[in-house]
């Protein structure tokens, strides 16, 4: 081939490569992705919110406010109708089952429950996540889940635990502050500085069970961390509903489809 | 030599006229689509993706229309599909890290 007839095969075919490329046009537009719930919940219509065992700070009553707070939510957003009962004291019932007494029917409503024989201590206060070990043979008690679930015509039962305890930690973080330059224009720039901070950690765990036979579903846990500067004063309950916002999503999506919103870009 | 240039001459006239229809099916669905109409949406890119088999925005806004209505599988074909045609092009690489994200949820959710 010859350079010169080699040119008008070049140009014809990057000719047609142009015209097929042409330009392309972009649009954004808006989706709503569903996501499948992660557990089907059709063969219940109830849902019973039972209590959680929890610990960490004083200054929320962690149990209450998450059963207040999930019953809240299930109730807008869930096709579930939600059981009003007062939340059972967790702590007492595991207690009751693990003691001789349970075998006796005194036992705080531990029906025929196999205690945990040999099981690990109660700790006086729970304080954090190791502290919750002794309370995980209640949540595998399936006859005492399931003797719940009678009283209550065989809801989804949901409970867990919920720790909500204080933290503290000092570092290195970036900032940004306001500079002027010698013509006075503002700008904003990213600053490393030492910091003391305090905050809060958010571990709470659902578990998901069967009011019909007492038998665990699902459960998952979640870990959420605030930390604020020392001299910004949070309240506890604050950063407690913070926290509990950001797990609060991931939870519904285990009982319901949840849309997830976003924008993706349309080609012309 | 001429009979080849003649030949992708009128190749390139021919796909150039297969674009400027599966151009016009691919602005019509997106119209539909900015109006809530995926299904709609979805015929069309379809049929855009026939005319125009190399046509890396018709397998693209498909990704985009499975995407929405909970078609993950075929969501991810379509948008690999659009990377395989164009795989220098940002957005569709932007919009399959974007469904990817999704798609692992999803897949969480399930078990699978």
């Amino acid at each position: 081939m010859t350079a010169r007839r080699g040119i008008p095969v070049a140009s014809l075919a990057l000719g047609a490569a142009l015209s097929v490329v042409g330009c392309t046009s972009v649009f954004e537009v808006p989706i709503d992705t569903p996501i499948q719930a992660k557990l089907d919940v059709t063969p219940f219509q109830r849902v019973h919110v039972v209590g959680f065992v929890s610990g960490g700070t004083e200054d929320v009553d962690a149990n209450m406010e998450t059963v207040r707070l999930l019953r809240s939510q299930l109730r807008t957003k869930s096709r579930l109708r939600v059981i009003e009962a007062d939340p059972l004291p967790l702590q007492q019932v595991a207690r009751d089952q693990s003691a001789p007494a349970a075998r006796t029917g005194n036992g705080g409503g531990a029906p025929e429950a196999t205690p945990s024989s040999g099981a690990m201590p109660f700790p006086a206060k729970i304080q954090d996540e190791k502290d919750l070990e002794a309370y995980e043979a209640l949540f595998a008690n399936a006859a005492y889940w399931k003797k719940i679930g009678e009283e209550f015509q065989q809801p989804l039962i949901v409970t867990g635990s919920v720790i909500f305890r204080p933290h503290q930690a000092s570092g290195i973080v970036t900032q940004e502050r306001e500079v002027y330059d010698q013509f006075g224009r503002r700008q904003v720039v990213p600053m490393r500085v030492y910091m003391e901070r305090k905050g809060y950690i958010l571990r709470p765990k659902f578990v998901f069970i069967d009011g019909r036979t007492g038998a665990v579903l699902y459960q998952e846990s979640y870990r959420e961390e605030r930390l604020y500067p020392t001299q910004q004063n949070v309240p506890a309950l604050s950063s407690f509903f913070e926290q509990m916002d950001a797990v609060l999503p991931s939870f519904l999506n285990t009982l319901s489809t949840t849309r997830v919103r976003g924008s993706r870009i349309l080609l012309k | 030599m001429l009979a080849l240039a003649l030949l992708l001459g009128a190749s390139g006239v021919a796909s150039a006229d297969a674009r400027k229809d599966a151009q016009s099916q691919a602005a019509f669905g997106i119209s539909v689509a900015q109006r809530g109409l995926w299904q709609e949406a979805v015929f069309r890119w379809e049929r855009a993706a026939e005319i125009d088999p190399t046509y890396a925005a018709a397998y693209n806004n498909l990704g985009i229309a499975f995407e929405q209505l909970g078609k993950f599988e075929q969501a991810g074909k379509a948008y690999e599909k659009a990377l395989e045609l164009e795989p220098q092009n940002l957005s569709i690489q932007q919009n399959y890290d974007l469904f990817k994200e999704i798609n692992d949820r999803a897949k969480r959710n399930s078990g699978s």
